[in-house]
């Protein structure tokens, strides 16, 4: 059976995937519903499909990353596709080459997707009025993380069963975060309500008029939500003074046994990794397994990415 | 020969006169009669420019320009920037000394003079900075750059941050009757912002800068001042609370001038759209309401100066991110028409913005530009008020491009520019 009726859902027709912002409800509903036979598929012995044969699929990551890096690699190659991960480090945008001039290299190599990871926000929207083939936004500076929330929205719904009137705070660095930025966009437009909850110093101007309810603090944020989303203390982005320790954050922001008495009793616990134990969350927690759902966020990862290689590449067609 | 523009409306605010009339102007280039008393019948054989329907002003003085000399001239030089002001009726520009080398010594000072005196059709008045290097720590001989030339001193697109150095030029200034000009942000409240603090910020996921970095500067500026007395002027202000601010410290009867960019007066952060990076601009735009509100500022004479803030930037540094590509726009051939914008709008009446643009810059500088009075050098420029164009950047003679207005229908056209009486421009 479908993760979503069928009759909800429409299919996205765009080149790119370039934000949360740029789908509307039906179009998430059917990007998740396409993602879950790839679920299926992910747990079988035999995981190879062969609807992207012949294409070619180059990761450009220029900041570094382990769980999506691998999970795009994983989704192109369960997809028959050939991966190509361009490494930053030893290349030329090392060597002062511009992010335009690599795009146009990387184009005339006739790549058929790429999926980029960029520390500026805008990256992968430029990139995608300068190449042909489609472009993925794997993270763009602190703007958009798209295929993050899709997995997201897919482990709420898979576990959950809904995702319409369930309470998720999302808690920590929201200032530096992608992630809540598109986590918000999706998890407001499909029904639930979404709080946000941070020290005023990582507060991004005027979230609140993204919908969301805004707490600074975690005992009145937690009061009887579903899901907590811990996000990973960007401490490498921070060009300033916003927490005086990590201590002290822990002491008033961290998730620990204490805090999640607030939330409901079965709340359950998300983080899209990489986790920082022991600054933003209690070290035995996010191994809870009553609790945690870090690693079906890993898994369906790759399935929804998957899903979103075969409708951009269709979208070709 | 003498020549003559005659038949046409003469808008000169420092002489209070907006009639139809006459310039005419003698052989070395200067005016000799303007007003209704010059028609064809009374200025003999001079060369005759009929000129029914339009609008003559004095050339425009843009007040705030970078020039490429030395140092960027791949961005610009004094020969493309002056064909790109008389396009536009500019025939003085004030230029801003952050080049390479910085203008902060008599040597550089004098070399650009001479290279001004040699390319420049236009009239160059070049600013020198106020700290060495603009660094804001030591500052610069303003005695001696004042004797060679320069109309003021600024550190251009960087603000003294440091409170002890700003009292020493105030206080030095007031010395050396020196004008003092401010471009006012805070290093540290506006580090690595690229954009408007606001909900658009969050939205595109790029750093902020408040609107209270601009504040911070001038209320402290404006608290030293009332300690001098110095020739101040404020560059830009991007932000309804400084008129705030500012007319607080007028009310207490402190003397000083303020400027906005033109297209802080056409343009809020939205125009941004998805990361257009030719409006990333420095004070960066702010919201609809600090439009209006400068709007406003200028309308009751709060803003004394309206400029282009011509920042010509080459392609490349512009086809980056918006967090990495270059700051500001080029803007000064654009910079009249935009302007009257405002008046096609009904927002600010024609006279105040030509005052904006010409009477009001020449006397902040003390420059010989500025009115259609006798003796003046006939500087000039003859538009089409209605005249509707569209701004494209194929057609622009600036050298950069980067015009933050790429496809904008506006009204209101050069046709001539005088230059000490020379025609030098026509369409």
């Amino acid at each position: 059976m479908a993760l979503f009726k069928t009759k909800q859902a429409v299919k996205y027709k765009k080149k790119h995937l370039l934000g949360i912002q740029d789908l509307s409800i039906p179009e998430i509903v059917h990007i998740l519903n396409e993602s879950q036979s790839f679920v299926e598929l992910n747990r079988k012995e035999n995981k190879k499909l062969g609807l992207l044969k012949g294409k070619t699929q180059i990761n450009l990551f220029f900041e570094s990353s382990t769980r999506t890096l691998s999970s795009f690699e994983l989704a192109g190659k369960r997809l028959g596709a050939d991966v190509m991960n361009m490494n930053v480090s030893n290349s030329a945008i090392k060597k002062g080459e511009t992010l335009i001039d690599t795009a146009m290299t990387l184009n005339a190599m006739h790549p058929d997707i790429l999926v980029i990871r960029h520390g500026d926000s805008g990256a992968a929207n430029l990139l995608s009025r300068k190449v042909n083939c489609s472009v993925i936004n794997a993270g763009d500076g602190w703007r958009e993380h798209p295929t993050q929330a899709l997995l997201d929205a897919m482990t709420i719904k898979m576990k959950i069963g809904k995702i319409e009137g369930l309470k998720i705070a999302i808690c920590g660095d929201i200032m530096h975060s992608r992630v809540a930025r598109s986590n918000i966009y999706l998890l407001t437009m499909m029904g639930a309500e979404v709080r946000v909850i941070a020290p005023s110093t990582l507060m991004p101007k005027d979230i609140n008029q993204f919908g969301v309810k805004v707490y600074t603090n975690m005992e009145d944020g937690l009061k009887d939500v579903d899901i907590i989303m811990m996000l990973r203390m960007q401490l490498e982005r921070m060009d300033g003074s916003y927490i005086p320790s990590t201590r002290e954050y822990y002491e008033f922001f961290a998730l620990d046994y204490k805090k999640i008495k607030h939330a409901k009793e079965n709340a359950l616990i998300m983080h899209p990794g990489p986790m920082n134990r022991g600054i933003e969350i209690d070290a035995t927690l996010a191994d809870d397994i009553n609790r945690s759902i870090i690693v079906q966020q890993v898994e369906m990862g790759v399935a929804v990415r998957m899903a979103c290689l075969k409708i951009l590449m269709e979208n070709q067609e | 020969m003498k020549s003559a523009i005659i038949n046409t409306r003469i808008i000169d605010t420092k002489n209070n006169m907006d009639e139809i009339g006459g310039i005419l102007i003698n052989e070395k280039g200067f005016i000799e009669a303007c007003g209704k008393e010059v028609t064809k019948e009374n200025v003999g054989d001079a060369k005759i420019y009929d000129c029914k329907n339009k609008l003559a002003i004095p050339g425009v003085i843009d007040g705030r320009v970078f020039a490429g000399e030395p140092g960027f001239e791949y961005k610009e030089n004094y020969r493309t920037l002056s064909q790109a002001a008389i396009s536009g009726g500019v025939t003085s520009v004030v230029t801003m000394p952050n080049t390479n080398p910085v203008i902060d010594n008599v040597s550089t000072f004098d070399f650009i003079k001479r290279r001004a005196r040699d390319k420049s059709l236009i009239k160059i008045h070049s600013l020198a900075s106020l700290t060495k290097n603009v660094e804001g720590n030591e500052i610069t001989e303003f005695g001696l750059l004042k004797l060679n030339g320069a109309v003021g001193f600024t550190d251009g697109i960087k603000c003294i941050q440091k409170n002890d150095v700003m009292d020493k030029i105030f206080n030095y200034g007031k010395n050396q009757d020196a004008l003092i000009i401010q471009f006012p942000q805070d290093n540290e409240l506006s580090k690595n912002g690229v954009i408007n603090e606001s909900l658009i910020a969050t939205k595109l996921g790029l750093k902020g800068i408040p609107d209270y970095a601009e504040h911070v500067i001038i209320e402290r500026d404006l608290r030293l001042l009332s300690q001098y007395q110095s020739k101040y002027h404020i560059s830009l202000i991007s932000s309804g609370k400084s008129l705030e601010i500012i007319n607080e410290w007028k009310n207490k009867n402190l003397k000083f001038t303020t400027g906005v960019s033109i297209n802080h007066l056409s343009l809020n952060e939205n125009d941004i759209g998805e990361f257009r990076t030719f409006l990333k601009l420095s004070p960066p735009l702010r919201k609809e309401q600090d439009r209006l509100d400068l709007i406003g500022g200028v309308k009751n004479g709060t803003i004394d100066m309206i400029v282009s803030d011509h920042k010509p930037e080459d392609e490349e540094s512009k086809r980056l991110t918006f967090q990495k590509c270059a700051t500001g726009a080029s803007g000064v051939e654009t910079f009249l028409s935009l302007a009257l914008e405002q008046y096609h709008n009904e927002n600010i009446d024609l006279k105040t913005i030509i005052k904006c643009i010409t009477e009001n810059p020449a006397k902040i500088f003390g420059i010989k530009a500025g009115s259609l009075e006798k003796g003046m050098p006939a500087d000039i420029a003859v538009l089409d008020l209605d005249k509707p164009w569209v701004v494209k950047r194929e057609n622009m003679q600036s050298k950069s491009k980067n015009t933050a207005i790429e496809d904008k229908k506006l009204q209101g056209k050069v046709e001539k520019t005088f230059l000490n009486g020379k025609l030098v421009f026509e369409i």
